[in-house]
């Protein structure tokens, strides 16, 4: 990271614990990470590593149990669930591995939708939805539903719908995990175009074909980060290298 | 701004969730129906039944006074049988009363007993038969269809005529012509002079259908020399009633030599002891019925809660995501309220429609009146039982935590 670099997403010493049950389950233990304004980072780790705790914690739809997690210098813990809505709302877009579309609003609808809790107005909002489509391809299908739609289309009306309030982050979980692999990476295409704009990427996987399109990877293991690989910029088949320093 | 594109979003959402679950929501519907329906008609019932009371009472003569031994309505036994135990009031005090009076008012002597009717073969039994003057005309709605009513010269004159109630009339002549026939009163014969036209029945004591009324002098002379005379005192202006009756009173006292300590022995009624009672009366049969209708309406609310809650529960992986994107509680909140809300409104507006045609019905057998004002508050009613019952189950949809919400897939 260069000197320059803003620090978009600092976690210091956290901890989210779950009661199941009897049992305390600590899915994060003492995370402590820095992500900064233009990173396109790949979270990885087996099921029950706590990389999906960790994406929610970071996409603000959970709070950690200890620790401070700063967005963009705002200490974003303490807040209660209206302001980490307007936080989720403005600054963070999510991709989900099921694409999570209403399935009775059109693309155009589905895009619309954070801009509705904006309280944009329906005009602007509109022209918003209709560019975000246009910047992942799919202008034509604005009027479609998503069972109109291929498995690709839906994932990319899903990226148009967290691109359209120009958030800080792009959160996106599996974003592949639903489709064959020609598509999947048609999908991390795009995500390295976007990347290339200068979004801030965050992918949750657990392909390493998926974490391989990022210039730095998490591994967690038992909620603790195992590794924090970063690859050259321009770089490919560098993973091997980049998995040895991890081990070494 | 926020709030209004959330209003129509939830909106949006509501008509899509209803179209989609059509018979759901029919069947949810169903129940709100019946119960603004229901309440619908019973209002309608009830302002129906209470116009057409007052209109009745009114046609009374909102002036008029009513001088009697005793009250109309009286609380207890005891009081009724210590006003049993006043004397009559006789003719010659009616006389001293209207000489006492401001000359624009006026006594109209009243007295009543029963006797058989006939005429030819035809009888009727224990008919009413009124002993009053020509000046009675004037102080009752009762209007004279045929022929005309006694005059001054015939009030105590002892020429024997009579005008009879339109039931008396069709009863006895079964269409044959009833003026200028004679009929049987008691052991006497009548000449008919005049038939009064129907009145209805809302007020029994009020109607003349069927009574026959003749001259009071008459009524002294053939029935009884000492009946028990009601003065009803004409005061002209409904709007001085109060001052007016506290004149009849003391006028009254001195007819009946009453010294200043004694209780009056004597009672004023008027029109107003009718409503009264039937606003004491009515108002509890009113509430009462509906608290019962009221009833069918909550259950038509459960249904609604339990629809919601089971909507809530199907979406919540919706929820989820919308709190995802950044929607907030109170968006949550009002997305489910509308819904609920727009169930409950078609409710009500389904029943609004259906209460046009019951409100025919039931004026089957009362007198039933939709108003603007009912079908507004049955339209609030429905709105209230959805904003109510959906209530609930919004907040839970609005607390969900986003992780737990997206979890449930």
């Amino acid at each position: 990271m260069t000197a320059l670099a803003v620090v978009l997403i600092r976690l210091i010493n956290v901890w989210r614990c779950y009661k199941v049950g009897a049992e305390t389950v600590e899915a994060l233990r003492d995370v402590s990470l820095e992500i900064a304004k233009g990173e396109y980072v790949a979270i990885m780790g087996p099921s029950g590593s706590g990389k999906s705790t960790l994406m929610n914690v970071i996409g603000c739809l959970d709070t950690p149990t200890s620790g401070i997690y700063e967005l963009d210098g705002v200490n974003v813990t303490e807040m209660d669930d209206d302001q980490l809505a307007e936080v989720r709302n403005r600054r963070i877009g999510f991709v989900f591995q099921t694409f999570n579309l209403l399935p009775r609003a059109t693309a155009l609808r589905n895009v619309e939708l954070p801009l509705i809790y904006a309280g944009v107005p329906a005009g602007a909002r509109r022209e918003r939805a209709r560019r975000a489509l246009e910047q992942v391809g799919l202008s034509h299908r604005a009027r479609h539903l998503p069972n109109e739609m291929s498995g690709g289309e839906r994932q990319r009306v899903a990226i148009a719908r967290a691109l359209v309030n120009n958030p800080s982050i792009l959160l996106a979980d599996e974003p592949t995990g639903n489709l064959d692999s020609k598509t999947g990476s048609e999908i991390m295409a795009l995500f390295d175009r976007l990347a290339e704009q200068g979004n801030t990427i965050i992918v949750v996987t657990h392909e390493e074909d998926v974490a391989k399109h990022a210039r730095r990877i998490i591994r967690l293991r038992d909620g603790r980060i195992a590794a924090d690989e970063r690859r050259p910029v321009a770089g490919s088949g560098t993973v091997g290298s980049a998995a040895r320093s991890a081990a070494g | 701004m926020r709030f209004v594109a959330e209003i129509f979003e939830g909106l949006a959402i509501a008509l899509d969730a209803i179209r989609v679950h059509k018979l759901r929501a029919a069947l949810t519907t169903l129940g709100v129906i019946i119960g603004v329906l229901t309440v619908t008609l019973m209002s309608a019932a009830i302002n129906g039944i209470k116009t057409s009371f007052s209109e009745n009472v009114m046609a009374l003569g909102a002036d008029t006074l009513y001088v009697s031994r005793m009250d109309w309505f009286i609380g207890s036994p005891d009081e009724w049988i210590k006003q049993s135990r006043r004397p009559r009031i006789t003719l010659e005090q009616i006389r001293q009363l209207e000489r006492l009076l401001p000359p624009q008012q006026f006594c109209i002597p009243y007295a009543e007993g029963t006797q058989p009717v006939k005429f030819k073969t035809r009888t009727a039994e224990a008919v009413e038969v009124v002993g009053t003057t020509d000046k009675f005309i004037l102080a009752t709605s009762a209007r004279v269809a045929q022929g005309r009513f006694l005059t001054p010269a015939e009030s105590d004159g002892a020429r024997p005529v009579c005008v009879i109630g339109a039931n008396v009339a069709a009863n006895l002549f079964e269409g044959e012509p009833a003026l200028g026939s004679r009929i049987w009163v008691g052991r006497n014969t009548f000449e008919v002079v005049g038939v009064f036209e129907k009145q209805g029945e809302a007020i029994p004591q009020a109607a003349l259908d069927d009574a026959v009324v003749i001259p009071v002098g008459q009524f002294i002379t053939q029935f009884r020399r000492e009946p028990d005379f009601t003065v009803l005192v004409k005061t002209g202006d409904p709007g001085r009633l109060g001052e007016a009756r506290e004149e009849l009173r003391g006028a009254m006292r001195r007819v009946r030599r009453l010294p200043p300590d004694a209780e009056d022995d004597f009672a004023i009624n008027s029109q107003e002891s009718y409503l009264d009672l039937f606003n004491r009366v009515g108002g509890r049969i009113a509430a009462a019925g509906l608290f019962v209708t009221g009833l069918a309406l909550f259950v038509g609310g459960i249904g609604i809660m339990n629809i919601m809650f089971v909507t809530v529960a199907e979406r919540t992986y919706e929820i989820g995501l919308r709190k995802a994107v950044g929607a907030r509680q109170r968006a949550i909140l009002v997305q489910f309220l509308i819904e609920a809300a727009c169930i409950a409104l078609i409710g009500g507006v389904i029943a609004l429609l259906l209460a046009w045609p019951g409100t025919w019905l039931l004026q089957l057998l009362v007198p039933a009146a939709m108003s603007v004002p009912t079908m507004l508050l049955a339209l609030a009613v429905s709105l209230l039982t959805g904003l109510v019952a959906g209530f609930v189950p919004a907040w839970r949809a609005a607390k969900m935590k986003p992780v737990e919400a997206l979890r449930h897939e």
